[in-house]
C-alpha cells in the first residue's frame, strides 16, 4: 500500500475553511493525548480552559483584552503575508509603536493636563509612525537592496526590545525599576468599567477602545483589498508577481508601502496596548504578541475578519494559560496548532490517494 | 512498415478518465506496434496528454486496462514505466544546466552504484548517440547546447535507460526546420531498430511527414482509430480534429502599411543572467502590417518584446509615434497602446490563482468604467469580463473561474482578449500559438488579420515560420541578438529564413549546427 498526492481541480470554496477547522480539531486532539499522557483528563482541561476564557462576562472581557493587540498585530502579519512579505517583525513594531505612544506623554510631546480628546489620537499616531517607520527600514532595504525580509524584521526584534529596555531603564525610570511612571488619565484609552457610574452591570469590564480598533483596522482593510484598486494590485502582486509587473504596478514601491502600512498596525497594537491595559511603557510588555500574530495570521488565511476570531481563540488559549497546570499546556497548544494548519496546507491544493494493489513490473 | 498488424508493443484499452465536469478519455483504444511511429493527433483538451500520462503511471484510469507486451500493467511512477520500457520526453526540458549531458543522463539511475566512471559513462552515451546519429557531444555543459540539442539529451537519457517505446510530447514545438529533419532522422533510426515512437503533435504537416499510422482524438474520444498514413489525407485529418471543415485560407485585406509606430534603433540589451542578449538590434513597424520575427529560443526576441513593452531595461532608441518609450515603467507602455501577448502564459500573462474576471482586468483596472475613484465597480468589472468571455469564446464554467484551472487554448483567448480590447496602437505577440490546437491557432490568426485590417503595427515573435509565412507582411530574421535578415513576404523563403535561424547565414552551416561546446555563450540560450 502506498500513499500519492494528486493535485485537486475541484476544490470548492468552502474546502481551505473546513481544512482549517479540521486541522484545530485535529491539534486538540493531539494535545488532549498529551495531556493524557502525563495523567490529565483532557476533556475536563479543554472544559476548563473554556471556562476561564469564556464562562463569564468577565473573563469574556479579559480574553478581549488579551485578543485585541492580537488582531492588530494579526492584521499586519496578514497583510505583509498576503503579498508573501515574510514580515516577522510585528513584535518589535508592536514595541516601537508603545514606545512611540509613550514619547508623547513622557517626553513630552504634549504638555501635561492636554485633554484626552487631544492626547488619544496623537499617541494614536506616534504609536502608528513608530510602527511604520520600523517597518520602512525593512521594506526600504527589501525594495532597494533585495535583502532578505525575515532576518532583517528578526533582526530589529531584538533593536526595538533593546530600545524599550534602554528607556525603561534609563531617561524614563521611575525609580530605577524597569518600568515609566504611570500615564495620566487623560492617556488611557476608554474602557468599558469607566462607565460604571452610569451602568453598574459594566464594572470591572476592562475591554478598552483598542478592540475597536482592531475590528474597524479589519473591516477597512477588507473594503480596501476586496473593492479598491490598491487591493486589486496587492492581490495580483500575491499571486503572481511576474504578472503584476507586466500590468504595469510598480512592486518596490508596493514593497514598502505595505511594510509601512503593516508596521503602523503593529504600531497601533503596542499604542493600544500601553493606553489601554498597562498605562505605563515597560519592559516585558509583549508575551510575544509579535509571534502569535504569525499563527494567527496563518490561522485565518489571511482573511481580515478570520483575523479577530483566531485572534479570540488565541486570546482564550493565553488567559487560561494562567488558570491551568501545568502552565506550558496552552503554549504546546498552539505550537499544535500552527503544526496542523501548516501541514494541512498541502491538503488545500492536492488529495491523497491510497493505492493498495502493488503494480506489475515486467 | 508493419504489415500484417504485429503484437502490439504496447496496448491501452477502453481507458476512461473523468475529471470533474469533463470525461478526459472516453473508452479510448490505443495501441503501438514494434517498430513504427505512431502519431497522436489532437487539439488541446482532446485528452492527449491524459492517455499520456496514463500510460506513463502519472494517472490511474476510472476503467480500462493497459497491456505491455499483452500482460496487464499498472505504473505508479516514470521510474516504474522507464524501468519497463516506457519513456517519455515532454515539452519542458528536466536537464539540469550547470552538468554535463552525460552527467545529466546518469542522474537518478541506480548504477554505477556507487564510484562514476564518468568517461566510461561518456563513451557509452557517445555510442548510443552515434548508434541513433544524434550530434551530442557528452561532455558539453547543458547549459552551452541549443535546445535541439537538449532534446537530444532528453532522447538519450531515455534511450540509455533502455526504452523501447518512446512517447514524445510536441517535440518540434522548438525546434527551427534544420532540427526537426535531423530529430525525424533519429526517429527513424530507432524505429529501424525495433523501437517504437509515439509522437504527439497538432501540426498536420509533420504527422503526414513522419508517421506510419495516426489515432486522432477530439473531446475525450478516438475519432481515427490507427490509421495508416497513406490512408489519410491532411483535409481528413483536420476534419476528424477539430469536426468541421478547418478554413485553410484566411481573409487578408491588401498590404497597405501607414505611418511607422514603431521604431527601434540600435538597441542593446542584457538577459535576466546579465549576458548581451541584444547587441545592436533595428526594425520598425507600420500601421497595418505584420512583421514576422524569426528565431530560435533564446536568440534575444524574447527580450526585445520586453524592452519594448517596458519590462525590461536597454540602451538604444525605441521611440512610438515619435515618443522614446524605451526604460519607462511598463504602465506607461499600456497607457501608450502597447498590447503584449507574453510567451509565458502562465506566469506572465496571467495570475494563476485569480478570476477570469480579475484577469480580464488586469489592464483596464486603473480607469473608468472599472475604476471608480479608488475603488474598482465590481459590477462593471463583471460586465466586462462577461462581454470579453462571450465576445472571444472564453470557455470556462463561470468568470469567478480560477485562471489556472483553463486549458492552454482559453487561457491564450482570454489573453488577447484583454490585449484588443484596449485598443492597442501596437501589439507585441510573442510564440501566441504555441501549444495551442488547430482550431485555437485559427482564432489566434484570425484575430492578429482582424487586428492589422483596423490598423495596428503587429510585431510577431514566433519560432513557427508556417506561421509567420502565412501572416507576415515582412519577415526579419534574428540570431545571436542581432536582426541578420529582412525579406518582404514575396521574397520569403522557407529554407533561406531556416538557415539564416540557426546561424547558417554568414558561412559554414555545419560549424553552427555542430555540438557546441565551443559555441558563443549567447547562443547556448536558456
Amino acid at each position: 500500500m502506498t500513499l500519492r498526492l494528486e493535485l485537486r481541480t475541484d476544490a470548492p470554496r468552502w474546502w481551505s475553511g473546513a481544512l482549517t477547522i479540521m486541522a484545530v480539531v485535529f491539534a486538540l486532539t493531539a494535545s488532549g493525548l498529551v495531556i493524557a499522557a502525563v495523567g490529565g483528563d483532557p476533556i475536563r482541561a479543554y472544559l476548563h480552559i473554556f471556562e476561564a476564557a469564556f464562562g463569564s462576562v468577565g473573563v469574556i472581557s479579559d480574553t478581549l483584552v488579551k485578543a485585541t493587540p492580537l488582531i492588530l498585530t494579526g492584521l499586519a502579519c496578514s497583510l505583509a503575508f498576503r503579498m508573501r512579505l515574510w514580515n516577522i517583525g510585528a513584535e518589535g513594531q508592536f514595541l516601537l509603536g508603545a514606545w512611540g505612544a509613550a514619547a508623547v506623554v513622557l517626553a513630552p510631546i504634549l504638555p501635561a493636563g492636554t485633554p484626552a480628546i487631544v492626547v488619544i489620537p496623537v499617541m494614536m499616531l506616534a504609536g502608528a509612525l513608530a510602527g511604520g517607520l520600523w517597518g520602512f527600514i525593512p521594506g526600504i532595504l527589501r525594495a532597494r537592496l533585495g535583502v532578505n525580509e525575515i532576518i532583517s524584521t528578526l533582526m530589529l526584534n531584538y533593536i526595538a526590545l533593546s530600545w524599550v529596555q534602554f528607556w525603561v531603564f534609563g531617561p524614563w525610570s521611575e525609580g530605577g525599576f524597569q518600568q515609566t511612571r504611570p500615564f495620566p488619565p487623560e492617556a488611557w484609552l476608554p474602557r468599558l468599567t469607566d462607565l460604571a457610574e452610569a451602568y453598574p452591570v459594566l464594572g470591572g469590564l476592562t475591554v478598552h477602545l483598542g478592540l475597536i480598533f482592531g475590528i474597524v483596522a479589519a473591516a477597512v482593510m477588507w473594503v480596501v483589498l476586496e473593492r479598491t484598486r490598491w487591493g486589486y494590485e496587492i492581490r495580483l502582486l500575491g499571486d503572481s508577481p511576474r504578472a503584476a509587473r507586466y500590468a504595469g504596478i510598480d512592486i518596490k514601491q508596493k514593497i514598502v508601502v505595505i511594510f509601512i502600512i503593516s508596521g503602523a498596525l503593529a504600531g497601533l497594537a503596542g499604542m493600544s496596548e500601553v493606553s489601554g491595559v498597562v498605562h505605563r511603557l515597560q519592559d516585558r510588555i509583549s508575551p510575544g504578541y509579535g509571534f502569535t500574530a504569525i499563527i494567527i495570521a496563518y490561522l485565518a488565511r489571511f482573511g481580515p475578519f478570520r483575523v479577530i476570531v483566531a485572534s479570540i481563540l488565541f486570546g482564550a488559549l493565553i488567559l487560561a494559560g494562567r488558570e491551568i497546570q501545568p502552565s506550558g499546556i496552552p503554549a504546546m497548544i498552539q505550537g499544535f496548532i500552527l503544526f496542523s494548519l501548516i501541514a494541512s496546507d498541502v491538503l488545500v491544493r492536492y488529495r491523497i490517494r491510497i493505492h493498495r494493489q502493488s503494480p506489475v513490473v515486467t | 512498415m508493419t504489415a500484417p498488424a504485429p503484437a502490439p508493443a504496447l496496448q491501452a484499452r477502453g481507458i476512461v478518465k473523468a475529471f470533474p465536469g469533463i470525461v478526459a478519455n472516453d473508452r479510448v483504444d490505443f495501441d503501438v506496434r514494434p517498430g513504427e511511429i505512431h502519431a497522436l493527433l489532437g487539439e488541446n483538451g482532446a485528452g492527449k496528454s491524459t492517455l499520456m500520462n496514463i500510460l506513463a503511471g502519472l494517472y490511474r484510469p476510472d476503467a480500462g486496462e493497459i497491456l505491455l507486451d499483452g500482460r496487464p500493467i499498472a505504473f505508479r511512477s516514470p521510474r516504474e514505466a522507464i524501468a519497463a520500457g516506457l519513456g517519455m520526453v515532454h515539452q519542458h526540458f528536466t536537464l539540469v544546466p550547470s552538468q554535463s549531458v552525460t552527467e545529466n543522463i546518469l542522474l537518478g539511475l541506480d548504477r554505477p552504484r556507487f564510484r562514476l566512471q564518468v568517461g566510461k559513462s561518456e563513451a557509452e552515451v557517445g555510442r548510443l548517440a552515434a548508434q541513433f546519429g544524434m550530434r551530442v557531444d557528452p561532455r558539453a555543459k547543458i547549459w552551452q547546447l541549443s535546445v535541439g540539442e537538449q532534446q537530444r539529451v532528453e532522447i538519450l537519457k531515455m534511450l540509455y535507460r533502455g526504452a523501447r517505446i518512446l512517447i514524445m510530447d510536441e517535440p518540434t514545438a522548438v525546434l527551427a526546420p534544420q532540427e526537426i529533419e535531423e530529430l525525424f532522422r533519429t526517429l527513424r533510426s530507432m524505429t529501424a531498430d525495433g523501437r517504437s515512437v509515439v509522437f504527439i503533435s497538432h501540426k498536420l504537416g509533420e504527422v503526414m511527414a513522419i508517421a506510419d499510422r495516426i489515432t486522432v482524438m477530439r473531446r475525450g474520444r478516438v475519432t481515427a482509430a490507427g490509421i495508416s498514413t497513406a490512408d489519410t489525407s491532411k483535409t481528413d485529418l483536420a476534419r476528424r480534429m477539430v469536426g468541421r471543415e478547418v478554413l485553410e485560407r484566411l481573409e487578408r485585406t491588401p498590404y497597405a502599411p501607414g505611418d511607422v509606430i514603431l521604431a527601434v534603433q540600435d538597441v542593446h540589451a542584457d538577459n535576466d543572467r546579465g549576458l548581451p542578449a541584444l547587441r545592436g538590434v533595428s526594425l520598425d513597424v507600420r500601421a497595418g502590417e505584420i512583421v514576422g520575427m524569426a528565431a530560435v529560443a533564446g536568440n534575444g526576441q524574447s527580450e526585445l518584446a520586453q524592452v519594448i513593452t517596458g519590462l525590461r531595461a536597454c540602451r538604444g532608441s525605441v521611440t512610438m509615434g515619435g515618443e522614446q518609450v524605451a526604460n519607462r515603467p511598463a504602465g506607461q507602455a499600456i497607457a501608450r497602446g502597447i498590447a503584449h501577448v507574453p510567451e509565458d502564459r502562465t506566469g506572465v500573462g496571467s495570475s494563476p490563482n485569480l478570476s477570469v474576471a480579475d484577469n480580464l482586468i488586469m489592464k483596464r483596472y486603473r480607469a473608468a468604467p472599472v475604476a471608480r475613484g479608488w475603488f474598482i465597480d465590481d459590477t462593471a468589472a463583471r460586465r466586462l469580463a462577461e462581454g470579453l468571455k462571450n465576445e472571444y469564446a472564453i470557455a470556462t464554467p463561470s468568470i469567478d473561474t480560477e485562471a489556472r484551472l483553463l486549458s492552454g487554448g482559453n487561457l491564450q483567448r482570454l489573453i488577447f482578449a484583454r490585449e484588443i480590447d484596449s485598443g492597442p496602437r501596437l501589439m507585441v505577440a510573442v510564440q501566441p500559438t504555441r501549444g495551442l490546437d488547430v482550431g485555437a491557432i485559427e482564432a489566434v490568426h484570425r484575430v492578429l488579420l482582424e487586428r492589422r485590417a483596423a490598423g495596428t503595427a503587429i510585431l510577431l515573435i514566433s519560432e513557427d515560420l508556417d506561421e509567420i509565412l502565412s501572416l507576415a507582411d515582412r519577415v526579419d530574421v534574428m540570431y545571436e541578438g542581432k536582426v541578420v535578415g529582412s525579406f518582404g513576404a514575396a521574397e520569403a523563403d522557407i529554407h533561406a529564413i531556416g538557415l539564416l535561424m540557426t546561424g547558417g547565414g554568414g558561412g559554414d552551416m555545419d560549424a553552427s549546427a555542430a555540438p557546441s561546446t565551443a559555441a558563443p555563450p549567447v547562443s547556448a540560450g536558456r
